[in-house]
């Protein structure tokens, strides 16, 4: 793996994301639109002890943050480069798939780092006080942004460009209304509650609530979750992904 | 041509592309039965051949796509994907369609192939050299589909390639981006290269290649310069177009010679072309009061190869 040929990869992957529109509105828009309206409006009910609605939203807006660059539009930019063909050209040069994966990756790192350094600018505009442990938060997006990416590929690997992209919104929706992230789980039923919190998007909201409360610590639930989907995933991925 | 010669030297010198009993199969459908050529460093081969003869499906498994059924492919004396990674550095592929990002623009595509490679040529003076530097801004979905072409053929060569692999590298070309195509294939082959390529157009083939390979229907059905091709016909002849339903018993007799109406309206006199037949033939038909259509002598041009050819093959297939 040449570190050249990588970076030019990573380049491309940014320049490439930050070119589509429709994309920055997936991974800035729409959860600093959230953070904003929900932290001014005061519509939606807040858990036992949090009085500023941006309390409680700051930690579930960066996890929507991680799953829509991670998952939804790793997705859907795969599955386009798979039907366009990108994929199987690049397959024919000295790039080589570890490369590739390797590019992508750092590319999905490099927007979440931009979107955390955004929203949390917002949230503090808004009134939000971050304490606790940056580093094990961090940590908790490492590893489900991990799994999350392996969800994004496993769609973008084995079906169609347009299915990814229904796939992946659809998907998305889902683990955002059971991710705990604009709404507390605990208003949920005891069933649906108990199935979201098998979910990563309530995992990785657990994880990042309790790394940057004042305890600073990551529940032991959360990160099982969270390392049992980032085992998963990409190995489903891998297995099922077609380059052409 | 073809063998590799391996004599008293300790090293076997391989063809740069090789095709051995090529068998390729997409479940029960065999896209490819018993294909064999080879090419050299320097050479520019045609595949030649009608749309689903098996062009692609053979160029591709000497890319590494496809993976032979039967018989046996080699690139440099490589496997294409065995040593995938040996040999990727050392060879330039275009495809038959796509392969390019959508909203990339065309410097940016060939600065990020050119970081691939070694030894790249220079991404700017390749610009020009493809006659793309006026749309240099513009991005791949919004190029002409001549304009997707050249960059793709453009993002082939990059690399310095020893050998490439261009499918159908003029369909949809206009004619000046067809110069340049041919141009940038023959300045490849005047380097060393060797290059392979594949057209369903015979013209394009008899202009651009040394060699030709007609495929029809996942088999070869002839092979040589496009020389040797067009040379190889069933004996001289005399085609000419004229009346349809003409009175071919009087001037096979004026002739001396048979007389067959290949299609209506056309004719071929199965003599050669010497200025005393031809003399011959204007004079039957002034006599006769016939206007002249067209008139073809001696040297068949390589479209009438391969109807004939493909058209041998209908008969042979048909109940």
């Amino acid at each position: 793996m040449r570190a050249a040929a990588v970076a030019a990869q990573t380049r491309v992957e940014l320049a490439l994301t930050l070119r589509r529109g429709e994309s920055l509105l997936l991974t800035l828009g729409i959860p600093v639109g959230l953070l904003v309206f929900f932290s001014l409006v005061s519509v939606l009910p807040l858990p036992a002890g949090v009085s500023e609605p941006v309390d409680f939203l700051a930690p579930g807006i960066l996890a929507l943050a991680v799953m829509s660059t991670a998952m939804v539009s790793l997705a859907i930019a795969t599955g386009f480069e798979r039907q366009y063909g990108v994929l199987k050209r690049l397959g024919s040069t000295p790039l080589g798939r570890p490369a590739l994966l390797a590019a992508k990756t750092l590319a999905v790192v490099v927007i979440e780092v931009l979107q955390v350094a955004v929203l949390v600018a917002v949230a503090v505009v808004l009134g939000w006080r971050p304490q606790g442990s940056p580093v094990l938060a961090a940590g908790a997006m490492v590893l489900a942004t991990v799994g999350f990416a392996g969800l994004g590929l496993l769609m973008a690997g084995a079906l169609r460009a347009e299915v990814t992209l229904a796939a992946a919104n659809g998907l998305y929706l889902v683990l955002l209304l059971l991710g705990g992230m604009v709404f507390p789980l605990e208003r949920l039923p005891a069933t649906l509650e108990a199935l979201a919190g098998l979910l990563p998007s309530a995992a990785l909201t657990e994880a990042l609530d309790a790394s940057l409360s004042t305890n600073a610590t990551l529940p032991a639930s959360a990160v099982a979750v969270l390392a049992a989907w980032a085992v998963t995933a990409p190995a489903l991925a891998a297995w099922r992904f077609r380059w052409e | 041509m073809g063998t590799a010669p391996v004599g008293s030297l300790d090293v076997a010198v391989a063809p740069a592309v090789s095709v051995s009993g090529l068998v390729v199969r997409y479940g029960s459908l065999v896209a490819v039965d018993g294909v064999s050529f080879s090419a050299e460093a320097g050479e520019v081969l045609a595949l030649l051949g009608p749309n689903g003869a098996g062009k692609t499906t053979t160029v591709e498994t000497l890319e590494g796509y496809r993976r032979p059924a039967a018989g046996s492919v080699g690139v440099l004396g490589l496997d294409p994907i065995a040593d995938r990674r040996r040999l990727t550095p050392r060879i330039g592929v275009m495809l038959q369609r796509g392969g390019v990002y959508p909203g990339i623009r065309p410097p940016e595509a060939l600065r990020l192939f050119a970081a691939f490679y070694p030894d790249p040529l220079d991404p700017a003076e390749l610009l020009d050299r493809v006659g793309l530097a006026a749309v240099a801004g513009s991005t791949w979905r919004s190029l002409s589909g001549g304009e997707q072409q050249r960059l793709s053929l453009a993002l082939a060569i990059v690399g310095r390639p020893e050998v490439a692999f261009l499918d159908e590298p003029t369909a949809g070309v206009d004619p000046g981006g067809r110069q340049v195509v041919r141009r940038v294939v023959r300045e490849l082959a005047e380097g060393g290269a060797s290059v392979v390529l594949t057209t369903h157009e015979l013209e394009e083939a008899e202009r651009v290649a040394d060699r030709v390979v007609i495929v029809d229907r996942g088999s070869v059905v002839a092979a040589g310069t496009p020389a040797e091709l067009t040379g190889a016909g069933p004996g001289d002849e005399i085609r000419f177009g004229a009346p349809v339903g003409l009175d071919r018993q009087g001037l096979a007799a004026a002739m001396g010679a048979s007389v067959d109406e290949v299609a209506p309206g056309e004719y071929r006199v199965a003599t050669a072309p010497t200025p005393a037949a031809v003399a011959a033939l204007t004079a039957w038909l002034a006599d006769e009061d016939l206007a002249l259509g067209d008139l073809r002598a001696g040297r068949q041009r390589l479209e009438d190869v391969f109807l004939r050819l493909t058209a041998a093959d209908d008969r042979s297939s048909a109940p």
